[in-house]
């Protein structure tokens, strides 16, 4: 059915369409200045506004522990890591404004709960091994979603997921690390370890989003190069490489189901709880309310303060003006 | 009254680097805070040694479709390029 759905539909289309979908089969990146479907730029203002808001409200689980962050070194780190998540954020959005959306818009989406972020940051950080498990299992995730989005087609995009995927490899590095000196620790410190296994291993599988049949936008991102890989494929992929990390660090996979399946080389797993997902990704998830309110109290009480600094931009500038 | 901060382009010069690189845009309400995030956005871990930022209004960007109008003419001008001249082995390399 989806082969035969491309097929119809690469056989129509105006001559602008054709040859844009040429281009993207001949992998030429799409820039800014580029004609393009109205539906490609929506999709990916969508996407990369969302990825953008990703990056911004992900600091808010993980910045909850700065201030009790157990060692000055971890704590350092965790500061070095959030400040990446916000340049991170930024860049994104940059991305996203190369579509003709301003940040403004983009920000005033998120907050009026018109725009989603991903599904995962509406979880609780309620111990010191959350970081690990964050840095570890999520920003893992995100990597193994991102990597693939380095060769997405539209330029400004692609480029924005090399600079990213580099850092996010260090915080994936700094989590596992935060783990392994748990686990390697005093019985108290491995069960917190265990712990935050077990109540982000799910969520993080959920990050790859719905499975292939539920999910709405795959087959048209693929086809525009957007996406290269499944949702389904991602989420294998990232079982497969994360199961023997767990292993090495003696962590138990909250998954009955998990087993190596030696036919097709990797390991079969069972379901996410795909209505706690959709319920989450509706707003109803245990942190949603939270988030998105320090977003807005944020936004809103900051606003004297980026006018203040317009004011000041102004008035510096006139007087830059006068003096010539 | 609100205003959106303008949006400024980042190009870097990296440690070694000869020339400035485009590396990214940010919003910043003037050029003296656009210098100060791009320092801490683009040259966290020592990327560069020289800043130039821009306010993206300023930039006009070829056009696409100009492309064949622009840069065919190139194509046909091997007398450009000095690679095909006999230099007698005596001379030696020049």
């Amino acid at each position: 059915m989806y082969a035969q759905l491309v097929e119809t539909e690469k056989a129509g289309g105006t001559p602008e369409e054709q040859a844009f979908q040429k281009r993207i089969d001949d992998g030429i990146k799409i820039e800014p200045k580029d004609w393009m479907p109205e539906g490609y730029r929506k999709t990916l203002v969508r996407q990369i506004g969302q990825h953008a808001h990703s990056e911004v409200v992900g600091q808010l689980p993980e910045g909850n522990w700065i201030t009790r962050a157990p060692t000055l070194e971890r704590k350092a780190i965790l500061l070095a890591k959030v400040q990446d998540e916000a340049g991170h954020g930024l860049y994104l959005y940059c991305a996203a404004e190369t579509l003709g959306v301003s940040r403004d818009e983009m920000t005033e989406q998120l907050l009026a709960g018109k725009s989603k972020y991903s599904s995962i940051f509406n979880y609780p950080t309620l111990s010191w091994a959350d970081i690990g498990a964050i840095g570890w299992l999520v920003d893992g995730a995100a990597i193994m979603n991102q990597v693939q989005l380095q060769r997405c087609s539209y330029g400004p995009y692609s480029r924005a997921m090399i600079r990213i995927c580099k850092e996010e490899s260090f915080h994936q590095r700094q989590g596992f690390d935060i783990l392994r000196v748990l686990c390697q620790g005093s019985d108290e410190q491995k069960e917190m370890a265990q712990d935050a296994m077990n109540r982000w291993w799910w969520p993080s599988l959920m990050m790859f989003g719905p499975s292939d049949k539920d999910s709405v936008h795959t087959a048209q991102s693929m086809r525009w190069g957007i996406k290269q890989a499944t949702n389904d494929d991602l989420r294998q992929k990232f079982v497969d490489q994360t199961v023997p990390q767990a292993d090495w660090l003696g962590l138990k996979v909250p998954d009955p189901e998990l087993k190596w399946n030696e036919d097709k080389g990797g390991y079969d797993f069972g379901e996410p709880d795909w209505n706690e997902f959709f319920n989450v990704v509706k707003g109803n998830g245990p942190c949603n309310k939270e988030r998105l309110e320090a977003r807005r109290k944020a936004w809103d009480d900051g606003a004297w303060f980026r006018d203040g600094l317009m004011a000041h931009a102004e008035k510096k500038r006139a007087a830059k003006v006068a003096a010539e | 009254m609100s205003t959106e901060w303008p949006l400024w382009e980042v190009f870097i010069r990296g440690q070694h680097g000869l020339s400035h690189r485009h590396v990214g845009s940010l919003h910043a309400p003037d050029a003296e805070m656009a210098i100060r995030n791009a320092r801490d956005v683009y040259t966290r871990r020592n990327e560069g040694l020289s800043i130039w930022v821009v306010p993206s209004v300023e930039i006009t960007a070829s056009s696409p479709e100009e492309a064949g109008q622009l840069f065919e003419p190139s194509e046909s001008k091997i007398y450009r390029h000095p690679t095909f001249f006999e230099i007698p082995k005596e001379v030696g390399a020049m």
